[in-house]
């Protein structure tokens, strides 16, 4: 799981075409939210043990406890500024090396993507590190006699009901659950929870596969997007003269 | 890349002879033996080995090695028998790409019965169309293509793969990027080739408050999923000819370890899915009730598009996920977007204010929605919709 700016609060500095994030708050992501709510619900109903991971900053810390109150057992840091500036494919070499060392697990569950690379890259990435299957943008999850798991996967068309041995990783949706609010119990005991803190030199990546200089892709550069103007907006106090002129207007744009 | 073997710890299983589709492996006493001049490094076996003693190294390939890197790839997705639209898009981009580099464009075609589908993709621009055409491939399964996708990169060395990004493509790609240690750009809008011949692929990030230029400097091939409806697949060419090559992959069932045991089709009979539609008709919360949604039902069909809405439409039930448009949901860019009673709030416009033309029909005259659209008419939608109706008909008469 991953801490994100809350996109929608994000703004452009219109001189040097870069972001602007201080003052924008960081939250779950949302994704990620509705991953960690489907693995409480699968250890409500069959037992077992949730922990959560992130890779990122000091404070994505916030967003560990938030997944704590919630109700997950434990929690992992990876922190280290060594693992600055990671592409998807250096952000699933970290995770999956930290995962590795935890077997073994039954189901891994990420999000479908985070909400500001948008990349939904990372969980299936993660899934061929570990060697394990991957079912990705999962609507619906039911664990069979403790070894399979068939779950709803969305497609472009609808869904396919897909079936698996475990271990798994599956990547959350919206749709599979509604995630719960941590009440004020769950954020006390959030505190006492156990939460483990893991640098590059404890996990033992080389130094050429993490961060910036273990990415393959670099970003050369980032700029504002074309602006939209808006165009003709006329009141339609006669609505049939407002429908004439606008299939008057898309006639002519050639689009009806 | 290579390929590291530890034959302690190897266990004399074999299964890693069954699955390799290269000859490459074979039984040395009570253990196996590589022959690294047939091996791709797919990873087959790294994959299907039960105590991990085989592990592929892969590192980046230099500088000096990219050069012999060449042509432009596209994967073609099909879906119930034919090309997804995505798969035309990307054979036109990729004949541009490849006439820059002056190298040839290649089709790949993966599926059941789909062989007869390659005349389609020469008639768009590829030169050559490698067709994969076995039952195992009917439903997609991660494992399977990407065994198949691997396979075929991995030893052709190919500089440039595009796929499209559909929920399909956006599974397989990054699992090939991941096991073949490549860069891989997700959802691109646009792509270029600079004048080092390196592919400059852009995309939004942020909920399209920004865009970025991606390069991938030292790995080849250079990977990227490109979004549907953003290329305009180019007229078809009747005359043009090219080469279809067949490829035979034995995969081992063992090596596919998901199964697909139902498909449940939401776009329903007349539903267009909005992510492949010149046209998309959507609700917002201003439809009010979902038995009005008919009258978007009827522009649409009126029109030949797609019932797209926003989210809170698609949580209420009213419409099936695949239709939501915006930030969690489709991101979309048709020719033509109907906003109908829709705000425009943020995560919203993410998703589709890439679209030609804009039009907004709202109440509300400070709705933000106003601030994209091209055409806007400020007014109560049950009174203007019925008469766009209409003024369509009228016009469609007249044709
Ligand atoms: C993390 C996150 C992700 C999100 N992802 C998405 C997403 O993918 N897609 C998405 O759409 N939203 C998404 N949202 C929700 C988004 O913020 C808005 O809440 C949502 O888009 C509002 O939908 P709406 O425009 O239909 O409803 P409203 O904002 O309620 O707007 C309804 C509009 O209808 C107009 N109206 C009412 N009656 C009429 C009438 N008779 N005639 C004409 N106009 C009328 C009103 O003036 C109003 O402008 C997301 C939110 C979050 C936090
Ligand atoms: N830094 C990270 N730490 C932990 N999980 C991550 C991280 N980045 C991505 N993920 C997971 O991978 C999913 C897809 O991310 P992305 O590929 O960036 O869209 C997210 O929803 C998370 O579940």
């Amino acid at each position: 799981m991953k801490q994100v700016p809350e996109v929608a609060e994000v703004k452009i500095n219109p001189e040097t075409g870069t972001l602007i994030r201080d003052g924008v708050p960081s939250i779950l992501n949302p994704f990620d939210e509705i991953a960690v709510e489907a693995a409480i619900q699968l250890k409500e109903q069959h037992g077992g043990e949730v922990i959560v991971i992130t890779m990122g900053p000091p404070q994505a810390k916030d967003a560990l406890y938030k997944a704590l109150a919630m109700g997950a057992d434990s929690a992992v840091h990876l922190t280290d500024p060594r693992f600055a500036g990671a592409d998807t494919w250096a952000t699933a070499r970290t995770l999956a090396k930290q995962i590795g060392k935890m077997k073994p697990f039954d189901l891994v569950i990420c999000g479908k993507q985070a909400i500001d690379g948008d990349t939904a890259q990372v969980g299936p990435e993660i899934a061929e590190f570990l060697g394990i299957p991957q079912i990705c943008y999962v609507r619906h999850i039911e664990l069979e006699d403790g070894k399979h798991v068939k779950v709803h996967r969305e497609t472009d068309e609808g869904y396919e009901v897909v079936r698996a041995r475990l271990p798994v990783l599956l990547t959350a949706t919206k749709g599979l659950n509604e995630p719960r609010l941590p009440n004020i119990m769950g954020i006390m005991k959030a505190k006492k929870k156990p939460l483990e803190v893991v640098d590059a030199d404890t996990l033992g990546l080389p130094e050429d596969e993490i961060g910036l200089k273990g990415s393959p892709t670099t970003v050369r550069k980032v700029f504002p997007p074309e602006k939209r103007k808006g165009g003709m907006k006329i009141e339609a106090e006669d609505p049939r003269e407002a429908a004439r002129k606008l299939v008057e207007f898309l006639a002519k744009k050639g689009v009806i | 890349m290579t390929l590291l073997y530890d034959r302690e710890t190897c266990t004399g299983c074999m299964l890693c002879i069954k699955v390799c589709n290269f000859g490459a492996i074979s039984k040395d006493g009570d253990k196996v033996a590589f022959d690294l001049d047939k091996c791709v490094l797919c990873g087959s076996c790294e994959e299907v080995c039960p105590v991990n003693a085989i592990e592929i190294e892969r590192r980046t390939v230099d500088k000096e090695k990219i050069a012999e890197y060449r042509d432009v790839w596209v994967y073609c997705e099909t879906t119930d028998g034919r090309l997804r639209n995505v798969a035309l898009e990307l054979v036109t981009k990729g004949r541009e790409l490849a006439d820059k580099l002056g190298e040839h464009l290649v089709a790949l075609l993966i599926g059941y019965q789909v062989e007869h589908l390659a005349e389609h993709l020469v008639h768009h621009g590829a030169d050559k169309v490698v067709v994969i055409d076995e039952e195992v491939f009917k439903d997609y399964t991660t494992d399977a293509y990407t065994i198949a996708v691997t396979s075929l990169i991995a030893p052709r060395k190919p500089a440039v793969v595009l796929f499209g990004a559909t929920n399909n493509g956006r599974d397989l790609a990054p699992r090939v990027a991941a096991r073949l240690g490549l860069g891989l750009t997700a959802d691109c809008t646009g792509l270029d080739i600079d004048d080092e011949r390196q592919l400059v692929q852009t995309r939004p990030a942020f909920g399209g408050n920004i865009m970025a230029e991606i390069l991938c400097p030292y790995t080849r091939p250079q990977m990227a999923t490109v979004r549907p409806n953003v290329f305009k697949p180019s007229e078809p060419d009747p005359t043009r000819t090219g080469e279809v090559e067949r490829v035979n992959i034995n995969i081992n069932p063992v090596q596919v370890r998901t199964r697909v045991l139902e498909k449940v089709r939401e776009i329903t009979e007349g539903m267009r899915s909005v992510e492949e539609a010149d046209i998309v008709v959507s609700s917002g919360r201003g439809i009010k009730d979902p038995s009005n949604l008919a009258l978007p039902k009827e522009l649409a069909d009126l029109l030949g598009a797609a019932v797209g809405g926003s989210r809170p439409i698609v949580d209420l039930g009213w419409l099936p996920p695949t239709q939501q448009v915006g930030q969690s949901g489709r991101t979309i860019c048709p020719r033509l977007y109907i906003a109908l009673g829709i705000s425009g709030a943020i995560q919203h416009l993410a998703g589709m204010s890439s679209s030609d033309i804009i039009v907004a029909i709202n109440k509300d005259p400070e709705a933000p929605i106003f601030e994209v659209a091209d055409f806007g008419i400020v007014g109560d939608l049950f009174e203007v919709v019925p008469a766009l109706i209409e003024e369509i008909k009228k016009l469609q008469a007249t044709r």
